[in-house]
């Protein structure tokens, strides 16, 4: 019983959409998926609570067992005391003057600041990884290298002076091999996901019970 | 007196021939439409507010395979001369207003925009079983409204199934047979053949290294959560890599940036440990939740790369742009990396920055390839004559659309 249920509930769960999908009447689109989705933002929201509970567990035991890096765990549960305080007793967006509530200000002039951080280093992360890639070791990578400048060249004024036809080959290159290319991935990985998804509706593979 | 009394009167029918003339202005009985101007004052002639001169032949008709909520406007998109306004604006992108008025309404609403050039508008969100007309308007100069004749009411019924579906009814259909099919195969102990997959097999390598190193292993299982496919592909992987480091004594870290997968993972891996013989190895600090946001989740988990130095790190599941971030880090920390995504846009970061990558299908096929169920392999075979069928469906519709044959590929397009 303890594992027949949550295949049936799986089953169920997971055949509504699929229904839903067919059939064009109403109360299946309300009751069947609309009505799931609302389950299931309910149900996450509830897990966010599992999350926090994980995240100062771990926090506090790497704080006991000074295991490496330690003193991060403590900035991570001081920034979260005081997030959580602000952000329930603090109020949200500007005042009537115009200033900011302290959890907006540090959200728009700490959190914005760092999140765009991380992302500006994708720059140097993808000089580093072309570095990598395009380095001659073999026929394959000679071609990738190749194909790499075309298409670099191509896309800047400096192509076309180099020779007319290099905006074009850059463009044939993108619009052809490369996405052929993307294609067969993306419908053997359609493909393998639909299948994925059968074993799942059917209790042949339950990694939502810890089952894999 | 009788000079009065005339005076009198005259004044009387006077009033009386203002007062039908303002409400005329305000409501026009021929075409239900108000004046919503709002202007206030001397009524100009009310015939030139509403001017039904708008001939594009409307037809309203019931939207076919939907749940008797919509109904089809349609219309002439080149009318010729004559059958428009002279406005100002007038052309293809000329904006049409959508009037309707439901069965207990007597005016004319605008419910919605389209261009002359659409065509066609859906309105939706209809009562099923109630009668509607509909009429296409123009805003003309000085609060004019140029109309087109109302339509006859149309009443939209609902039907039992999306009828432009079917294609995929049938994909549905034959992807499931296929896959019932070999299944029943694999039960009956046919020999089903999957190819090497170069990124499962170094899997025990990866594991094997870090037990011999002494360090860690970290197992990123994507930012999307269990409702991906490719999340639950990689909670089966992560059950296998589990069962490893159960069996070597390896350390295993799983830092997760949604709790629901968080849950999931943290009971296969316990269920590993326990099926390994050392559930007394588990702990659940292994397997913890760090943040929802996709960055700070980078930052924290490049922080965990650069602090612990994990000799194996495996990067399977949906990722995003911190595909590289954490690649790139892990090839700096000099770590053996296996990664796994069917993301195309992340393909490429991986393959520069790994050693290992299973590409889209791959990733899913891991489970068959790890546990050699025959179940599961079953389902393997019938996604690849899927595939087969796909490929040929392809290979016939090119030569009938080169062959200016265009119902097959149509039939495809519509969903």
């Amino acid at each position: 019983m303890k594992k027949q249920i949550p295949i049936l509930l799986a089953v169920i769960a997971s055949l509504c959409p699929v229904i839903a999908f067919f059939l064009p009447q109403r109360w299946i689109n309300d009751w069947m998926n609309q009505r799931l989705d609302e389950w299931m933002v309910i149900i996450a929201s509830f897990a966010l609570l599992l999350g926090i509970v994980s995240m100062v567990q771990t926090n506090i035991h790497k704080i006991r067992r000074r295991a490496r890096g330690w003193g991060f765990s403590i900035v991570i549960l001081i920034s979260f005391v005081i997030m959580t305080s602000f952000g329930l007793f603090g109020g949200q967006g500007a005042r009537e003057d115009g200033s900011l509530y302290p959890f907006t200000w540090v959200f728009q002039y700490a959190f914005s600041p760092l999140q765009s951080t991380m992302f500006s280093l994708l720059a140097f992360y993808v000089a580093s990884a072309s570095y990598r890639a395009f380095r001659v070791r073999n026929v394959e990578a000679t071609l990738l290298l190749i194909g790499a400048l075309i298409i670099m060249f191509g896309r800047i004024p400096l192509g076309k002076l180099i020779h007319p036809l290099v905006p074009q080959v850059a463009e044939w290159i993108m619009q052809f091999p490369n996405t052929a290319a993307q294609r067969g991935i993306i419908i053997g990985a359609a493909l393998g996901a639909a299948a994925m998804s059968i074993r799942v509706m059917v209790g042949i593979e339950r990694p939502y019970m810890g089952k894999s | 007196m009788r000079i009065l009394i005339l005076g009198a009167a005259l004044a009387l029918l006077a009033a009386t021939v203002t007062a039908a003339q303002d409400d005329q202005t305000l409501q026009s009985p021929e075409t239900g439409l108000t004046d919503r101007s709002g202007r206030a004052g001397p009524d100009p002639a009310p015939a030139e507010l509403v001017i039904e001169d708008i001939r594009l032949g409307l037809k309203v008709v019931d939207t076919p395979s939907d749940g008797g909520t919509s109904l089809t406007l349609t219309w002439r998109p080149d009318p010729s001369a004559g059958e428009l306004p002279d406005v100002p604006g007038a052309g293809l992108r000329m904006p049409l207003e959508i009037l309707r008025r439901g069965p207990d309404e007597t005016e004319f609403v605008n419910v919605g925009r389209a261009t002359l050039r659409d065509g066609e508008f859906v309105d939706a969100g209809l009562e099923p079983g109630l009668g509607y007309s509909y009429r296409l308007g123009i805003s003309g100069a000085a609060g004019q409204q140029h109309v087109s004749p109302a339509s006859a009411p149309v009443v939209p019924v609902g039907n039992a199934f999306r009828l432009h579906r079917l294609n995929a009814l049938v994909a549905v259909l034959l992807m499931g047979g296929f896959v019932v099919a070999f299944i029943m195969a694999a039960r009956r102990g046919a020999d089903l053949y999957i190819r090497r997959i170069s990124g499962l097999d170094a899997l025990d390598e990866a594991v094997g290294r870090a037990t011999e190193m002494g360090r860690k292993i970290l197992y990123v299982p994507g930012i999307i959560s269990v409702n991906e496919p490719q999340t639950l592909a990689s909670l089966g992987i992560l059950g296998y890599v589990a069962k490893l480091t159960a069996r070597y004594g390896t350390e295993l870290e799983v830092p997760n940036i949604d709790p629901l997968t968080m849950a999931a993972a943290r009971e296969i891996v316990k269920q590993s440990y326990m099926e390994a013989g050392a559930p007394e190895a588990f702990n659940e600090d292994m397997v913890h939740y760090i943040t929802q946001d996709q960055f700070a989740y980078a930052a924290a988990v490049n922080g965990i790369m650069v602090r612990d130095k994990p000799a194996a790190n495996f990067l399977i599941g949906w990722f995003a742009a911190e595909s590289l971030l954490l690649s790139e880090t892990g090839q700096s920390i000099g770590a053996i990396q296996i990664a796994g995504t069917a993301q195309v846009t992340q393909l490429p970061f991986f393959v520069s920055a790994c050693d290992y990558t299973m590409l889209g299908e791959e990733l899913f096929a891991a489970s068959a390839y790890l546990s050699k169920d025959p179940l599961i392999l079953g389902s393997i075979k019938g996604q690849d004559m899927m595939k087969a069928a796909i490929l040929i469906a392809i290979v016939v519709g090119v030569v009938m659309a080169t062959l200016g044959v265009n119902g097959f590929v149509d039939w495809f397009a519509a969903v």
